[in-house]
Order: C-alpha cells, then structure tokens, then sequence
C-alpha cells in the first residue's frame, strides 16, 4: 500500500489526517513542518504528500518546490490543505508545482475519497 | 467509514489554547504602527490553524468567528491596514472571546452569544470600514449558479506538456469521467513525436470525449479543477443527440470559460462548506456525549528519550545483579557492592528523569503577565512596562497551576500600591516615566525562587504600622523591625490602599497569597526601600510529589521534617527549658521564648525520652512563627516520596502526608503550619501548672 507523507503543525489535523489514512490501510509518515518533512521525504520513499499550506520553520508551498526540485519527487503527487479564503494560494501552489489542494475544513471521508482518486 | 472526530477534540482545544497564548503574546508585543511582518504572521498562523481545526472538528461558532479575526489579520499582514491601537485591543478582545467559547464548548456550556455577535458586529465593522477589505465573506453571496444541466458534454482535454510535473494524470482525470456517466473517448496522438524524440517527462497526448449523462457542469469543473491552468480545455454541452462539430477553442472563448470556471468553483466551494456545517452540527451532538478532560501534558522528545536510555542501563544493572546471585560467593562481594552502588546511581538518575518529565519551564506561568499588565496600565492610568527573566526555569506542572494566583496578586499589587500614581511623581524621585516590574525566576539549591519585584515608592513602614496599630493586628508600644512591620502586610484583614481600588486592596489580598505559597511548601519574603521600589521573594519546592525532609525519631517511630521549614536543630539544656504559667511550655533561645511541642505527647509514643538533657529540639517555622519540636534524635536527611493520607488514610492534623523509608516502615511527615497552630492551642489551653513539666 502506498505511503503518505502528512505535513501539518496542527497536531489535531494531523492525527486526524494520519488517522484517516491509516484506517484505510496506507502508511503514514507525520511531520510538523516543511522543513521536517523535506527531511522526511529524503530518508524514504513516499508516494504521496498532503500538506498545510501555513506552517512555521518552512510553509507548504515552499515544501512543494523544494521536493518537486528533488528528482525522486518530479511526479509524485502533492495536495495542500487550504482555506476557501485563499484562492490566491492554490495559483501559488500550483506555481510551485503542487498538484492539487483540498479545502478546509473537510471531513474524513473527502479527504480519503480524494486520496484514493489521486493515487487511483 | 465513519470516524469518530471527538478523540481529536483534546488535542484540538490544547494546540488551541496554545495557539491563543501565541497570539496574545504576540499582538502585545507588536510595535503600533511599525509591527515586524514575521510577528503578524505568527499571529495570523496560530489563527489560521484555529480556524482550519475548528471547521474541520464541527465548532463552527469558533470557525466562522475566527475567520473575522483572520482576514483583519491577513490585512495587517499584507499591509493593508495599519497596526493601529484599537485594532490590536479589538484582536486582544477577540482572543479573550476565542478563548472564552473554547472552553464552553469544550465544557460543554453554552456561549455567550451576546458578547460573541458583539465582538463580530464590531469586526465586521473595521473590516468594512477600510475599502480594500474584501472579506471573504462576500463569495457567500454568490447566486445559484445556472442548472446547466445538459445530456450529455462535449470535452476537449489537450493537457500541456509540463502536466506530469504537477504531479498529475490524465488517466486520473479520465476515470474520473468515466465515473460520471457513458464516456467516449478519441485520443488524439498527432503532437506525439517521432519515437527517438520522445521525452517520457512530458504529455503529448490530447483527447476528445463525450460524456452522457445527467451531468452537472460544476462536476466537471471539479474534476479539472486541478489542471485547468495546466491544459487547454473547451467543455460544451451536447446539443441534442446529434454529435455537433468540433470547433477549435478560440482564445477569447476560452477566457471566457475560464472566467465562468471561477465564478462556478467559487459557488462549488461555499457549497461544500455549507453541508460541512450540516455536518459539523452532528458532529457537535455526538461529541456531546463523550466530553472527558483528561489531563495531558507535553514532553519533549529528549527528555522521554532520556528516560527510556535510563530504563535500559537500569535492565543492564539488573541483569548484572542477577547474574551475580545465581552462584554468589563471598568472594564477589565487592562486584555486588559496586552492582548495588550503579543501581541506586541509576534509581536516583530515573528518579530524577522521570521527574522533569512533569517539568514544565515557567514561562506557562509567565506568560500571562504581559497581557495583564498592559490591561492593568490602562486601567490604573499609570505607565508600566513589565520585565520577564529565567522563563525557561522549570517547575512541576501542579506547582506551575497553583502559582499563577498568587503571582498574579503580587503583580497586582506592585501596580497598583508599588508603581507611583503620578509621572510627576516619579521624574520629581528621578526615576524614568515609565515605572518597570520585574518578573524573575531562577533554580537555587532544589528551590525555584520567583522574584517580583518594581521600582516604585516602596513600603511606607510607618504608614503600615499605622494601619497595623488601627487595625489592631499590633500593640502600639510594640518594638517592630522594618522586615517585622513588611511582614504585617501578609496579616488577614490588611490593606493599605487609602481607596479600596477595583485593582487590588480588598483586603483578602496579601494574607490569602502567603496561605497559597504556604500550602505549596513555600514561603514569601518582602525586601523594600522607601523609595527605591519593593521585591517579594517566593521561594518554592520544585515539585509536590517529593520532599526533602529531616528524618527524626520519637520513640520507636520515625517522622520526617520538610527541610525547608526548619531553622535549626540544637541540642537541650536544662534551664532553658521554662514551663510559664499559661503559656505552656516555652524554650529560651537567644532572648526569645520559643513554645516547644513534645511530639511525644502530640502522637501519644510510649517510651519516648523522659530527661531533657538527652533530647533534641528542632526548632521550625512557619506562617512566621517559631516552634521547636522535641525529638528522640536526630537522623539522615533523605528525599521522600510523598503519599496522601486523605487517599490512604483519612486526615490527620498535624500530619500532611506519609511514606515509606529504605527499610519499609511507615514514617508520618509533619505538617508545619499544623504544629504552630497546635503550639497555639496548647498555650491558650493548658492549664497553668508550675514545676517541671511531665515527661510522656
């Protein structure tokens, strides 16, 4: 089964991002920034990246570049989480190279129906 | 699948909570008119994820409310509105609010609409006082787009040649369809290049398709929305059952599309936030029904890694031990010592581990102190700037909550009876405008010790003493030293504000802080000179589960006393040992009558010591005054693990705990403040007998 990289600093979004996941069988590997995550998607192989836009130490956008610089990342599917309030930041992101975005607030069962379309 | 969203709920309202503080912090700490972008953002971030977290966890009050907060603050960020002062006490006020509906829902009480609509209306109202405040609240507006719901759709999908490196798929895109309805699909492969040309990086291929079915057109939009800047797309609808002719996509046309895509998604999406409220609202009730609050605390990474190291070494040493007795020979007696000596080094080291676990650095406490000052000096017209040191300074988490009360009073009182009402008065002492407190805390040897301290007028003993007298808390003929006087401030009934203010000085003030600290283990100093400003010292134990104590010994029994209420241990001598009529037995040291408790007679032990002269005393204070204990002997001095005796046991005066020494007896630890009192009925009551008193 696939493994997901979730980002968030909001350790109840994370939990439940991860928690979702991982009651649907994927693997889940969780970190609180962007710069935790880089770190992360260096050190393994992950199929897909779910991650906040606002975060400390390294936002979500700035994620995106950087694993989309990464030559193991060139394809790999990217989906922020953003806000309806911020059209802008889903151009920026896609700028950037993300593949797509979920908006909040979402439940549960949007998020899966939209990993599973993503990673088919 | 459904999950239940509730067990996210704690993590929730900690971050949350935490998040309030960051924002707090922040905002007080913003410089009006010139505020650092880095600082805003950290406000808007810390919002931010309130927001997204309450949307998503069903508190939709919270959300929607929040939400105001963050386009205000979105708009400091971007410049767009100035960091003005009301602006700041309007974010200040929105953040008691936050706070205050978080915990209502979290205790599941009801909110306080009034004051919620208010503070919203009075957002909403700066929010539209400026003409480039553009709330997003206006895409709620947004009309029901045109049901464009046609048999079937016409799409031509030519995705740019970088669309894999967004991470997308056509295939994905094209199941998707499939899902919809009857799909067709005509792959158009003449951009494809010659075979030996071919980058695999890149897409050349194009599609046409139709789609049949009830198929709405902002489904569709759905579906491309990810790609719609990352390919060229032209959706129209199917006439009739007839296949009509494929134009090619002007670019106006597809501008136009475009345009309507946005107008479209931007419905889609206040759509979807709709039926999440729904939603959200069930949520809500279920939640309802499984609202527990269970204390958590946070741990860094490396101190639970410090903790697990230690169990290991800890197993290692077992081992070791246990080997060793398999086949123990008198002959390795020396590995058992050194085996025993590593363990009670590794016991001693988890000990102390596992005990900063429960650590947490002051500033959880401190934290607080900006946000009340600035309040404060508002309210009190005067100008005071707080000061903050040693924040990082840990205490025990139960230490931490019931030291803000009492530091809170403190600071209080600094303000308002420490600091100078008047600037006049404090350029005509010299002293700068603004009047400063200072907030310090450091570790010294087991004790943290908190300072408070101000530069204001300092304590006016004569005017104290007067009160005292007035009040009759003292003699007028007494003899009292400046520290003496200081110390009638912590009197019951004492207060030296001329105007009880709103501030401080209801007279439940001072007295009420010294029984906190006291009952914490601690105890308070006053340091003042007449106007040079005053500094209350508070010293307290580290943590509340572990004490150290002197070991004594009445009899057969052992009792432990807390080492930091005893002033000294001497040895008796006969004729100092004065039993005066009325006032029960009292001991002469230095010039001063100190009552003495035989703890013999307090706890009824049989074959306790009869003669004075092989006894010890142990003379202890509390709530500032003087007792000395009369012990057997005098023995090692040891941290102790307390355990209750109301959990165990039931009350007992004069004991405030128990627990169990390196030799599993049962060992009582005294209750200080417990004693003085008993000292006090004794003298009030015993009998007036002359001669030497009986021995137990």
């Amino acid at each position: 089964m696939a493994t997901i990289l979730a980002v968030d600093d909001s350790a109840s979004m994370r939990q439940m991002v991860a928690f979702t996941l991982k009651g649907a069988g994927y693997t889940v590997i969780e970190a609180a920034d962007g710069k935790q995550a880089l770190d992360l998607a260096k050190q393994n192989s992950v199929n897909l990246v779910v991650t906040d836009v606002n975060m400390p130490v390294m936002d979500g956008i700035t994620l995106i570049r950087e694993l989309r610089a990464l030559p193991n990342y060139k394809f790999t599917p990217m989906l922020m989480l953003t806000t309806e309030s911020a059209p802008e930041k889903k151009a920026e992101g896609k700028a950037a190279g993300a593949t797509g975005w979920i908006v909040k607030p979402f439940n549960p069962e949007q998020l899966l129906a939209t990993i599973k379309k993503v990673l088919g | 699948m459904t999950i239940d969203m509730s067990q996210f709920l704690q993590t929730f309202y900690e971050e949350s909570f935490e998040g309030l503080e960051v924002m707090e912090t922040g905002l007080l700490d913003l410089d009006i008119g010139a505020a650092d972008t880095e600082e805003i953002n950290t406000i808007f971030r810390a919002a931010h994820s309130i927001k997204g977290g309450s949307g998503t966890f069903g508190l939709n009050e919270v959300a929607s409310f929040t939400h105001l907060m963050e386009t205000l603050l979105d708009e400091l960020r971007d410049g767009r509105r100035d960091v003005s002062q009301p602006v700041v006490d309007l974010l200040l006020h929105s953040v008691d609010c936050l706070r205050e509906m978080l915990t209502a829902n979290q205790n599941e009480e009801a909110l306080d609409e009034e004051r919620i609509n208010e503070l919203k209306a009075q957002l909403d109202a700066t929010l539209k006082g400026d003409d480039s405040a553009v709330t997003a609240e206006a895409t709620e507006t947004v009309q029901e787009a045109g049901e464009a719901v046609a048999s079937g759709w016409h799409i031509v999908f030519k995705p740019h040649p970088h669309l894999f490196q967004t991470g997308n798929d056509p295939l994905r895109i094209l199941r998707e369809l499939e899902e919809l309805g009857t799909l067709n699909v005509n792959a158009d492969i003449s951009a494809l290049p010659p075979f030996t040309e071919i980058n695999p990086e890149e897409s050349y291929l194009a599609w046409t398709m139709e789609l049949l079915g009830n198929v709405e057109r902002a489904t569709l939009d759905d579906v491309f929305a990810w790609v719609e800047d990352d390919c060229d797309l032209e959706i129209t609808p199917l006439a009739g059952p007839e296949k009509p002719a494929a134009e090619a996509p002007s670019p106006a046309a597809l501008k136009q599309e475009g345009k309507a895509d946005e107008a479209i998604s931007g419905e889609l999406v206040v759509e979807r936030r709709k039926t999440d409220r729904r939603g959200g609202d069930r949520r809500g009730g279920e939640r309802r029904k499984s609202g527990s609050d269970g204390g958590s605390i946070r741990v860094a990474i490396e101190k639970v890694d410090a903790v697990i190291n230690l169990v290991g070494e800890l197993v290692i040493t077992q081992s070791m031990l246990s080997t060793l007795g398999e086949n123990f020979d008198m002959g390795q007696l020396q590995k058992l010592r050194d085996g025993l000596g590593q363990l009670e080094r590794n016991t001693r080291e988890l000990q102390e581990d596992v005990m900063r676990m429960r650590m947490l650095p002051i500033s959880f406490v401190f934290n607080r102190f900006p946000r009340l000052v600035h309040d404060l000096s508002n309210q009190l017209g005067k100008q005071v700037q707080l000061e903050m040191s040693g924040e990082s300074t840990e205490v025990d988490k139960t230490v931490t909550e019931k030291l803000t009360d009492p530091l809170v009073h403190l600071v209080r009182n600094s303000m308002d009876h420490g600091i100078e009402p008047s600037v006049e008065e404090r350029l005509a002492a010299g002293k700068p405008e603004v009047g400063t407190v200072w907030l310090n805390a450091y570790h010294k040897g087991g004790n943290i010790v908190i300072e408070v301290k101000d530069d204001g007028r300092g304590i006016n003993a004569e005017k104290v003493l007067n009160i005292a007298i007035e009040r009759g808390l003292v003699t007028p003929d007494a003899q009292l030293t400046p520290e003496q006087i200081y110390d009638l401030i912590f009197q019951p009934g004492f207060s030296t504000a001329e105007q009880v203010s709103d501030v401080s000085g209801r007279g439940v003030g001072m007295d009420v802080v010294r029984k906190n600290i006291q009952s914490l283990g601690g105890s308070i100093e006053i340091a003042s000179e007449p106007g040079k400003g005053s500094c209350f010292t508070v010293r307290l134990p580290l943590t509340l589960a572990i004490l150290d104590g002197q070991t004594v010994s009445v009899g057969d029994q052992s009792y432990i006393v807390p080492l930091i209420s005893i002033v000294e241990s001497i040895q008796i001598k006969r004729g100092r040992f004065r039993h005066v009529a009325g006032k029960g037995e009292t001991f002469k040291l230095r010039e001063q009558y100190i009552p003495v408790v035989r703890l013999s007679r307090v706890f009824n032990v049989a074959g306790a010591t009869t003669e004075d002269e092989d006894a010890l005393l142990v003379v202890v204070e509390a709530e500032g005054k003087q007792v000395a204990l009369l012990v057997d002997d005098l023995h090692g001095q040891q941290q102790v693990v307390i355990k209750s005796m109301e959990a165990n046991y039931q009350r007992v005066d004069g004991i405030s705990g128990a627990t169990i020494l390196g030799d599993g007896t049962v060992a009582l630890i005294l209750d200080i403040t417990g004693m003085v009192q008993l000292a006090k009925g004794q003298t009030e009551q015993s009998p007036p007998t002359g001669g030497e008193p009986e021995a137990a």
